[in-house]
């Protein structure tokens, strides 16, 4: 991956621009979209399929994905991200968003997909399973997550790549942005602790 | 970087997307039961309300730059088409039907809407009119997204 040096905008009246080395990067890495589709075919395979065992890989595996990505997100790299110079933040970003773009909405759609064909499938979706409020208890923390990923956090993310896509990237609104994927990734993070508690009260019964 | 005087498209754009996660929720705790239509379809209006207000306002911004939002909010509607087609396929393939199926149905279409919106809506709100431009001129837009 090359790397291009770009001017930095904030930079005194009068003075040069100081340069920003970033990695030359697709906003959506096109090599990867091939992976996407598989495993998005796959999950679709398992959906018509209707059985015990994909339906459950395919949860169980986005599950913990997302509940991992999103904890060590808002609480070891988005801390650390945080200290980082703005060129160091800015190298970092440009290698760790294009990504997120492609790893999260997969994720998250294997795992909302698959585990609502297993709750059919299972039966612990119907008002009849005697764990139905703590089924009606996941709905509203996936809810949540959904608006807060969809609204704030995806958003977020494509438009910092766009920003640093740009001749001369504002460090200002890369920083801004950034902080609202990172705050948001917290806050999912948090939200990911009460779906745990919800999955594992599911699993024992 | 200069502050645009904006509508607030992004805190509208999450309520819209609240309201019909709410409505999806209550059909979804009830099944497989009969369930009132009414809240839900009240949610769902609800929520295509705010969608037209917030492409009403966008579209009253002067100086807003266009051309970036639809680049990024075109390919951002392709991919939120595909998941809200999986989704449908879902309920299909459950032998949901009648109305909780339309109301679900069209609240898919209203996030398949939406979520482009705000993703262009963000990408283009700090862009300036002479950044577009130059954008244009080097053909930035067919570099990535």
């Amino acid at each position: 991956m090359a790397t291009v040096a770009v001017p930095e905008r904030v930079s005194p009246v009068g003075a040069p621009p100081a340069a920003i080395g970033r990695p030359d990067f697709e906003i959506v890495p096109r090599r990867g979209l091939i992976l996407v589709a598989a495993v998005l075919a796959l999950l679709i395979a398992a959906i018509a399929a209707n059985k015990l065992w994909p339906l459950a890989f395919f949860h169980f595996v986005g599950g913990a994905s997302w509940t991992v990505i999103d904890l060590f997100l808002g609480f070891v790299l988005g801390p650390i991200m945080g200290r980082l110079s703005v060129p160091a933040r800015v190298e970092f970003t440009s290698r760790l968003m294009p990504k997120m773009v492609l790893i999260m909405p997969t994720v998250v759609a294997a795992t909302l997909a698959a585990g609502w064909q297993l709750g059919v499938h299972l039966g612990t979706v119907q008002t009849s399973y005697y764990n139905h409020g703590w089924t009606v208890a996941s709905f509203i923390v996936v809810g949540v997550m959904a608006v807060i990923a969809l609204g704030l956090l995806e958003p977020a993310n494509i438009a910092v790549l766009v920003e640093l896509k740009k001749p001369r990237p504002n460090p200002q609104v890369i920083e801004r942005l950034m902080k609202r994927f990172m705050y948001c990734a917290g806050i999912l993070g948090a939200m990911q602790m009460a779906t745990l508690v919800i999955m594992t009260k599911l699993t024992v019964g | 970087m200069s502050e645009r005087k904006l509508p607030p498209v992004t805190q509208i754009g999450m309520t819209s997307l609240a309201l019909i996660v709410a409505g999806g929720i209550y059909l979804s705790a009830h099944l497989p039961h009969h369930v009132p239509l009414g809240p839900a379809v009240a949610l769902l209006s609800a929520s295509v309300l705010l969608l037209a207000g917030n492409l009403l306002s966008l579209a009253r911004v002067s100086g807003f730059p266009w051309r970036r939002f639809f680049e990024v909010a075109r390919w951002a509607l392709v991919a939120y088409l595909i998941i809200a087609g999986m989704i449908e396929y879902s309920f299909l393939r459950d032998h949901l039907s009648g109305g909780p199926l339309i109301v679900l149905s069209l609240s898919l279409l209203v996030f398949a809407v939406h979520v482009p919106v705000l993703i262009g809506f963000t990408v283009a709100r700090y862009y300036e009119p002479d950044e577009e431009t130059q954008a244009a001129a080097v053909g930035l837009g067919r570099s990535g997204a």
